[in-house]
Parts: C-alpha cells; sequence; structure tokens
C-alpha cells in the first residue's frame, strides 16, 4: 500500500471519515452529541488516543506480535494497548494539567470502548501502512471524528426546537440528520479515494 | 422458569431491543449490511460472543473485584472474538475476508459489554446466557431487516441470487453507507409510532 501521506490524512478526515463511511463509534457519537461543549471534548480526547494508540500499535504489530508469531492474539494484544494507554494519559493528565483533565479527563474512560479507536487499528494492519502512514491515518481519523461529533452537536442543537412528528423524534431523526450528513462528506470523494 | 426465559426473550428482542431502545452496538455490524448473508454470519457471531461471554461473566462474578471488572470482562469478550475470528478463518474464508477488520470491532461492540454489566453481574450463568443469546437475536433481527432492503435495491438480489429483471436498475444509493442510516432512522420511527400507539390503547 503506497499513499502520500498528505493524501492520506485528507482521505481519513473527509472521504473516509470513520463514522460517516465506516460506521465506527456510533454508540459515543449518538449519546454525547447532545451538547456542543462535551461533543467538541470528547472529539478531541478520541482524537489525541488514536494518534497515539494507532502509531503504538504499529509498532507492537511489527515488532512484538510478527516476530514471535502471534498474530491470533492481536485483538487482545491491541485492546490491551489502548486501555493502558488511555490509564496512563489519564493520571499523566491529572499530574501535568488540572484545567486540561477537567475538560478531556472525564471522557478517557470512555474511549477504551469506541470502537473507532480499535477500528482505525485494525484498518492500519489490514491496508499494511508504514509507520508514518499509521501516524497520519491515525491524526486523521481523529480528527475526521471530531469534525463529525462537533458539526452533528451543532445541528442537533437547531433540531431540537422544531416540530417533528413525535415519532420521529429523538435517535430516529439523529440517524436520519447522520445520513444526510454521509451524503454530504461523500460529495468529498471525486476528489480523493483511499480504499 | 419456564415463564421467566420466555420474559427475557420478549424483553430482549421486542419491548427493549437494544438498538431500536437503546441505539446500543451499531458500530461494528451496520457497515456490512448492504450484503444479507454477511450480516447474517456478523450477527450469529455477536448472538453467539454475548451469550458466552455473559454467561462466563455470571459464572466469573464473585472473583471479580470492582475495579478490574471491566478489563476483565474485555478480555472475556476478546478470546470469545479471537475463537470466532479463528473458526471464521477456517471454515469460510471467504466471509473472513470481506467481513476484514468488522469482526474484531465484535470486541468493542457496546451491547454485549452493556449486557454482560446490566444482566449477567446479578443472575445466574444460564438465565445470563439466554439473556444474552436473545439480546443478540434482537439485534439480528433489526439489521436482517436494513439488510434485507439494501441487497434487494442495491444490487437486485438476495443472498447473491438475482431476483429482479435484467432492466432494473439499482440503486447505488443503497449500496453506499448513507442508505443504512436512513433505513435505520426509519425503522426506529416506525417502532416508536407503533409503541406510542400501543401506549394509547392501554
Amino acid at each position: 500500500m503506497n499513499v502520500d501521506p498528505i493524501l492520506l490524512l485528507f482521505a481519513s478526515i473527509f472521504t473516509s471519515n470513520v463514522v460517516l463511511t465506516n460506521f465506527l463509534g456510533m454508540c459515543s457519537y449518538i449519546s454525547i452529541s447532545k451538547d456542543l461543549v462535551s461533543a467538541s471534548g470528547l472529539g478531541m480526547a478520541v482524537t489525541f488516543v488514536m494518534t497515539i494508540t494507532t502509531a503504538l500499535n504499529w509498532f507492537v504489530y511489527h515488532h512484538i506480535i510478527v516476530p514471535l508469531n502471534i498474530e491470533y492474539l492481536r485483538f487482545i494484544i491491541f485492546i490491551i494497548v489502548i486501555a493502558s494507554v488511555v490509564q496512563i494519559l489519564e493520571m499523566l493528565i491529572d499530574r501535568v494539567s488540572p484545567a486540561l483533565y477537567m475538560s478531556l479527563g472525564i471522557f478517557l474512560p470512555l474511549i477504551t470502548v469506541n470502537c473507532a479507536i480499535l477500528g482505525v487499528t485494525l484498518f492500519m494492519q489490514i491496508r499494511n501502512y508504514n509507520f508514518i502512514q499509521s501516524l497520519v491515518y491515525g491524526l486523521g481519523g481523529g480528527l475526521g471524528w471530531w469534525l463529525a461529533i462537533v458539526s452533528l452537536a451543532a445541528i442537533r442543537k437547531k433540531i431540537d426546537n422544531n416540530p417533528v412528528p413525535p415519532g420521529l423524534k429523538g435517535t430516529a431523526l439523529t440517524m436520519v440528520t447522520i445520513g444526510i450528513m454521509a451524503m454530504a462528506f461523500m460529495g468529498f470523494a471525486g476528489m480523493i479515494r483511499v480504499q | 422458569m419456564m415463564n421467566d426465559l420466555t420474559k427475557i426473550a420478549k424483553r430482549n428482542i421486542l419491548l427493549e431491543n437494544q438498538i431500536l431502545v437503546a441505539t446500543l452496538g451499531i458500530c461494528s455490524t451496520l457497515a456490512v449490511t448492504n450484503n444479507l448473508f454477511n450480516t447474517v454470519i456478523m450477527s450469529v457471531g455477536v448472538i453467539l460472543t454475548t451469550g458466552l461471554s455473559n454467561f462466563t461473566v455470571s459464572l466469573l462474578k464473585d472473583f471479580m473485584s470492582r475495579k478490574s471488572r471491566m478489563t476483565l470482562e474485555t478480555l472475556i469478550i476478546a478470546s470469545y472474538v479471537i475463537i470466532l475470528d479463528l473458526f471464521l478463518k477456517a471454515y469460510l474464508p471467504d466471509a473472513s475476508k470481506t467481513l476484514g477488520p468488522y469482526v474484531g470491532l465484535i470486541i468493542t461492540n457496546c451491547i454485549i459489554m452493556g449486557r454482560a454489566e446490566a444482566f449477567a453481574q446479578s443472575n445466574g450463568p444460564l438465565l445470563s446466557l439466554w439473556d444474552g443469546l436473545t439480546a443478540g437475536a434482537g439485534y439480528m433481527l433489526v439489521l436482517v431487516v436494513i439488510a434485507l432492503v439494501r441487497e434487494f435495491l442495491g444490487f437486485g438480489s438476495l443472498l447473491g441470487v438475482r431476483i429482479m429483471p435484467e432492466g432494473f436498475t439499482p440503486w447505488t444509493i443503497m449500496v453506499m453507507a448513507p442508505s443504512a442510516f436512513f433505513l435505520l432512522g426509519a425503522f426506529l420511527w416506525m417502532f416508536n409510532a407503533f409503541l406510542m400507539k400501543a401506549g394509547e390503547k392501554k
């Protein structure tokens, strides 16, 4: 797989957005997008963790899992790496900057079970990216997730005050909104395409 | 006992269907709903994983401390997913290739963790097994309906068998991601409207 890292960055933010085209991280995407401030906080935390874990998992995969020939254990190893990174980050941020902890720290435990993080790691491994590509893909995936959740939170805020049929209110309407957003993001697909 | 079992099944499949009521766990599986066969494989995988991990968590619940509980549950789930992945690789290599990373993503499917936390922690092993299996079945029900519509309109076929005549123009949108969101939205709308109507009658 040979893709220009800059292309890959834009592709992972827009055309192959992890939420809107791969359905990753849907649970927290829907439940946290009610409020713009917490949506942005979670988005920032996801970007941060995704970049670090994707790079770290690339290292673990190519320098520990492959040489030892324990590929069948990769799911468990990836999930352990993610969980420990989140745990360490939580402690670090708490020590270094209490202000950042207040805005970011409360979301960190949620992130271990966010499928987008594990998903990006698995895509990175299956598509056989090199180190730079993995780093950029993790960063782009996180930024794309952040962009998607902030836009959804902003749209939901506007929609909430409008009269809609009672059955459609809530999650159903959010699903339709996400569908329209996904179509809008697909509009970029003509420019760059990375599979 | 029998009464309990039907009650749990009814609750998990209809009244408190995890997708329709809690919108849990759509991450990993929605992505493969443009093909009915893959959807069925993934859903069966989720059913088995939910059931078995619920069973195991319930068996071990007295040995888990509060702090390490979530980590241990994740490890239990991951072990079952590894078994599932190896099984698919051995017996259904083609499907395993198309499903790619999505099989591994069953680990982070929120339904499984949700059932382990909400049910298996406070109930016996066999009851938990049944709860997990039915919660998975409720999940399968919704996804299979979505996959039926998407494959039928997107390719004009069902389970790979061509159904529509030659002149049929496939709906390209049904193959792509947005249609899954629209269909799930419509499904939720119908379900909510149905619940409201049932509530009015009472």
